[in-house]
């Protein structure tokens, strides 16, 4: 894991003493709340729907139990005893007081951990793979190439007032398992045929009310030239994004009404300009970052077999446990989806016991799953059931990765104020359904996306199946959208027709799965199914 | 009824005006009517209350409920979380958002 | 005219600034005056007669203007490079790295606050144009083979 050195911990440091002096200068009238407003937002504090929401920076997902414990305490301290794990890989607290902010941001600074551009108008936090370090199909670990993009991103004075929001997604391996192309900008580190590393560029990406897949505009970008390349992107799109209409503003449009070709264009003749100006991290700070990624000291000769006397067991093994590259090992998944549960959120004391458990079986470190689950990145199977059967004890121990149940909701109107209808209350009876009728346990691979309104924080469009929450003349309403992947064969969902009710859409997400069950051929999924059989069958389900 | 709402600017509690001061609680709005902006604005301005607006709302047997089940969530509080609404010994006080 | 803060030690320019437009239309005026949409790089064939260049934020929250001023500094010019408009005390910092060196806000600065402003931070991450030695060289010097 990365550790911060002095400069490290100063800059956070100075970040904390800024927001408080911001915060008091607030207080006293010295600052609007328009000129407060961006200010409080590069440091993930949001006036949300029931209080101050605070979003805490998880960068690329990773963190050890000291920090895990650290947000257990934050949530008890100065909210309400739970945190929310988000689709970027943050956390995120929902009654926070202004007053409390600075000190939050301090009791995180001590931990190495710091909420900084987790909103606003910047670069926001670098997401990752969640398996990366431990996944055997990676060409190389991506994080340390995160890392490097969060010290130039962090307080880049350039790119501090851009159109909008700005996020970067790095992975490094042929499976997509951060959405990467759905990004602003999505990074893959691939191999030249001379076997060098270096990165593919994918920019224009994202969801929200104009879902895009973001087209490569590079291919190969070199390893030493990979922070020119990125500022290169950067400044076009903050010189020539649109800022007329915040609904346009998003570099996606950019790319998309110049033509990725001429984005491109403008890209290089920057890049070729930015090269001489001398902005690249020599290399030996990339080598100083991968020596933290470096492998942890994996036993050799370890057992490979499992009892699986036990099915309850055996099905969490089979459903939540991921190949390691080490003999011996797996990535284990807990589940932040029981039956019925809030999808992502954790009490402190769960938070704890996570962190115990990642200390005790998975050299202390954990990681936040874009799907709102955590993962222990390195356990032995040896280890399995001890750890699942504390997990179990503690009901985090649902067999649900990538099931109908482990289903990515945002916040929904139950917290958020940009939202037209609640996404939480849909997930939990959704849940309920597929367990009570026993269908949950035979679908198979399905990903189910929730959003309560069009900006997609639940990543709806990327759903296999993908449901959108509306604002139908003051009541809730529902769309249902099919054929969605945010993984490497990406696409974006169709809407099926008219919207549901909130009864009414359970059902048809039902129906969809009943018309999946009776046409499946071998070992297709549901989004396979889909692809083959096209809309209309789904359609006469469920309008018919 | 004109109601004016907002949050308190230290806490981000959502709150109420109650003719004189700022509530909690829902029941305690009072219809600001045709002043009701002009109070938001002097609020806000005197940093007593933050993002207010203005919604319309009506006094009914149970109290005051606003129009929009987006201001009934902001007065109860989470209808996922019964426990952390302002009334957690009420079970069914979730209906009343709905 | 607003209260002008000043990192330069030479005369300031006492006749106002044109518009980008009328600069290169009759390019001998030596100051010119820079909107959001403009092209900086515009005035790069002409910066060898510019002494100052006042880069417009009618909002705070357009950001075209760190650009702007990096892009000019890219391209060498020494003179003086002056945000002006909707000027607030918490971009002081990022404007400076960006190769600002003087200020004329709408309305004026807490002395106080601003000062704090652009003492804050003990380091920087990366490089801008303001010469400071970002994190990544102090950890390894200036080598970047």
């Amino acid at each position: 894991m990365y550790k911060y050195d002095q400069y490290d911990q100063a800059m956070v440091d100075a970040r904390v003493a800024e927001f408080r002096d911001q915060v008091r200068r607030r207080l006293e009238g010295k600052l609007s709340e328009d000129q407060f407003k961006p200010l409080r937002l590069m440091n993930g504090l949001y006036l949300q729907l029931h209080a101050y929401m605070l979003r805490v920076a998880v960068p690329y997902g990773t963190l050890n139990s000291r920090q895990m414990r650290a947000l257990a305490d934050i949530a008890e301290k100065y909210d309400r005893g739970y945190g929310h794990f988000t689709t970027r890989q943050n956390i995120q607290y929902n009654w926070i007081k202004l007053e409390d902010a600075g000190d939050i941001l301090a009791d995180l600074a001590a931990v190495e951990m710091h909420a900084i551009q987790t909103s606003g108008n910047c670069i926001r936090n670098i997401s990752s793979d969640h398996f990366a370090g431990a996944t055997a199909d990676e060409l190389v670990d991506p994080r340390p190439y995160a890392e490097l993009l969060r010290q130039w991103s962090s307080f880049h004075p350039e790119f501090l007032a851009l159109p909008r929001k700005f996020k970067i997604a790095v992975i490094a391996s042929e499976a997509d398992r951060a959405a990467m192309k759905l990004h602003d900008i999505g990074i893959r580190i691939v191999k030249n045929d001379a076997g060098e590393l270096g990165a593919a560029f994918y920019v224009g990406g994202g969801m929200g009310r104009t879902p895009m897949i973001a087209p490569c505009i590079r291919e190969f970008v070199p390893l030493d030239q990979l922070v020119t390349y990125a500022e290169a992107c950067l400044r076009v799109y903050n010189r020539h994004g649109r800022r007329d209409n915040k609904f346009k503003a998003r570099i996606k449009i950019l790319v998309h009404e110049l033509g990725a070709d001429e984005y491109t264009r403008q890209v290089e003749e920057e890049f070729a300009h930015l090269l001489d100006q001398g902005i690249e991290p020599p290399r030996a700070e990339l080598e100083r970052i991968k020596t933290f990624f470096a492998d942890p000291a994996f036993e050799t000769d370890l057992p490979e077999d499992i009892d699986r006397s036990d099915p309850e067991f055996a099905l969490w093994v089979d459903r939540n446990c991921v190949a390691h590259k080490a003999p011996g090992y797996v990535s284990a998944v807990i589940s932040l989806k029981p039956v019925g549960g809030i999808p992502g959120d954790a009490s402190a004391e769960q938070m704890r016991l996570i962190a115990d458990l990642a200390k005790r079986y998975s050299f202390d470190e954990l990681r936040v799953m874009h799907t709102q689950n955590i993962v222990l990145p390195h356990v032995r199977k040896a280890d399995l059931h001890a750890l699942w059967s504390a997990l179990d004890e503690a009901g985090l121990a649902a067999p649900n990765l990538d099931q109908v149940d482990d289903i990515i909701a945002c916040p929904g109107l139950d917290y958020c104020s940009l939202a037209n209808a609640r996404s939480i209350p849909v997930a939990q009876q959704i849940s309920e359904r597929f367990a009570a009728n026993g269908k949950g346990k035979i679908l198979g691979e399905l990903k189910l996306k929730i959003s309560g309104c069009i900006n997609a924080c639940g990543h709806h469009h990327a759903g296999h199946i993908g449901i959108l929450g509306v604002d139908r003349k003051g009541v809730e309403n529902y769309q249902l959208l099919l054929g969605g992947s945010e993984a490497d064969d990406t696409s974006l969902g169709k809407i099926t027709g008219p919207g549901f009710d909130e009864a009414g859409i359970v059902d048809a997400v039902e129906k969809a799965t009943d018309v999946y069950l009776a046409r499946r051929q071998d070992g297709e999924r549901f989004l396979d199914t889909y692809r083959r059989i096209g809309m209309e069958p789904f359609k006469e389900a469920l309008y018919g | 009824m004109k109601i004016v709402t907002g949050n308190d600017l230290k806490t981000g509690a959502v709150v109420w005006w109650t003719g004189v001061d700022w509530s909690i609680h829902v029941e305690d709005a009072v219809d600001a009517g045709e002043q009701a902006e002009d109070i938001a604005t002097r609020e806000e301005a005197a940093r007593r209350v933050n993002a207010p607006y203005v919604i319309e709302g009506e006094k009914t047997a149970e109290g005051v409920r606003p129009a929009h089940i987006k201001d009934r969530i902001r007065a109860l509080g989470p209808t996922v979380r019964p426990d952390l609404t302002l009334k957690p010994a009420d079970p069914t006080a979730g209906n009343w958002v709905i | 005219m607003a209260e002008l803060l000043r990192f330069r030690d030479d005369e300031p320019v006492d006749h106002p600034a044109v518009t980008v437009d009328a600069f290169l239309d009759q390019s001998n005026a030596a100051a010119v005056r820079i909107e959001p949409g403009d092209d900086a790089r515009a005035l790069i064939p002409h910066l060898d007669h510019v002494r100052l260049v006042e880069v417009n934020f009618p909002a705070f929250t357009d950001g075209r203007g760190y650009s702007a001023a990096r892009v000019l500094r890219e391209a060498g010019y020494a003179g003086e490079l002056r945000a002006v408009g909707d000027v607030l005390v918490d971009q002081l910092s990022a404007m400076r790295r960006c190769g600002f060196d003087s200020f004329a806000p709408d309305r004026p600065f807490d002395p106080a606050d601003a000062d704090a402003a652009f003492r804050h931070w003990p380091h920087v991450y990366q490089p801008a144009a303001d010469g400071r030695v970002p994190i990544w060289n102090l950890r390894h010097g200036t080598d970047n083979g």
